[in-house]
């Protein structure tokens, strides 16, 4: 693949990235994310 | 007519060039910007704020007392495994949007896991450099962190769920040794009330740590290179990141020297972007014609051998 062609693929990928995120914002992910990491997480720190 | 001396490279003498400096600098700096809550770490407890709904790139365990962000791996197996998600878009495309611009240039200069074992390798230990660059059996072993990536990142997370459909996160839970390293050492430190609760998973986990940290003082990075799945994501991103290392063929000599400084054993010339790689720079520091550029740009630089008398 050429230079150019990489630097669209990774174009592309942010792109498609970035429209992951949003989609997981608007499913209420990041809400999931907090409520795991704003607790101790037991199993992380081999208690559980 | 004698050959054309080519000047001592940076890197290959005693003083730490100035590229590695910056990159340790960098690497201290990132860390303690993300792990900047210092009450967590008298208190024995973990900043509970709006931020750690937000990613950080690198392997920063959220139990760490001073973490302020959320650890990608740790999110990830969270959304997966909790009831009625299964599918974790938020982590995925936060994976894929680091890994298409930086690819690993996240292990190497913003994991605060991989700054503890680049300072763990800069012990002198005799007998060292006589020994291989990589473990015995590397071949193999370096496909671990696929296997962890799948299975104990995803697979177990999302089929192994108890009554109310709520997966464990099996790679933090067995495996990852951040999360014993920057999480448990501090917060069972100044918490009493979770020291009570050691048991044989907690021992487990510090003997896993202890022999990873071990093999660090002899080997570059060993979790990094043998079992990170996040590594493995990264690397995955390195051929097309738009951060990536570049050879200019009509400069590059094929001396070697890039491969070995390296410490992956990695031969830079022709596999510049190769997943293992980690974009510590070491390489375009030691190459004596300037062949190797690293960074989003295209253009190369003027070289220390087009500069030479």
């Amino acid at each position: 693949m050429s230079a150019r062609g990489k630097n669209l693929a990774a174009a592309g990928l942010l792109a498609l990235g970035l429209g992951m995120m949003a989609l997981g914002l608007w499913r209420g992910e990041a809400t999931v994310v907090w409520r795991k990491a704003a607790q101790i997480c037991l199993e992380c720190i081999g208690l559980a | 007519m004698p050959e054309k001396k080519l000047p001592r490279p940076a890197g290959t003498g005693r003083k730490r060039p100035a590229a590695a400096r910056l990159r340790l600098g960098v690497q201290l700096g990132w860390s303690a910007l993300t792990n900047g809550y210092l009450a967590g770490f008298v208190q024995g407890k973990i900043y509970t704020g709006p931020a750690k709904s937000l990613c950080v790139p690198g392997l920063n365990c959220y139990s760490c007392p001073g973490a302020l962000g959320a650890c990608p791996l740790g999110a990830l197996q969270a959304t997966v495994g909790s009831a009625g998600y299964q599918m974790a878009f938020y982590a995925v495309g936060f994976l894929m949007a680091v890994g298409a611009v930086l690819g690993r240039f996240v292990c190497g200069f913003l994991c605060p896991f991989g700054l503890v074992q680049d300072l763990l390798y800069r012990i002198p230990l005799p007998g060292k450099k006589k020994k291989g660059k990589l473990l015995p059996g590397d071949r193999v072993l370096r496909k671990a962190r696929y296997v962890l990536l799948v299975v104990f990142c995803l697979l177990l997370p999302m089929a192994a769920v108890d009554v109310v459909g709520q997966g464990s996160p099996w790679f933090c839970q067995y495996v990852c040794p951040s999360g014993t390293l920057l999480g448990s050492v501090p917060l069972l430190t100044a918490n009493a009330a979770l020291r009570s609760a050691i048991g044989p998973l907690w021992v487990w986990k510090m003997a896993l740590m202890a022999v990873l940290l071990a093999l660090g003082t002899l080997y570059y990075r060993p979790f990094c290179r043998y079992l990170c799945p996040l590594g493995a994501v990264y690397g995955l991103f390195n051929p097309v990141s738009l951060y990536k290392i570049r050879v200019d063929e009509a400069a590059c000599i094929r001396c070697g020297r890039c491969r070995a400084i390296c410490g992956f054993d990695i031969p830079v010339w022709q596999r510049p972007n190769s997943p293992e790689c980690i974009r510590c720079g070491r390489c375009v520091e030691a190459c004596p014609t300037g062949a190797l550029r690293m960074g989003f740009s295209v253009h190369r630089r003027p070289t220390r051998y087009d500069l030479a008398p």
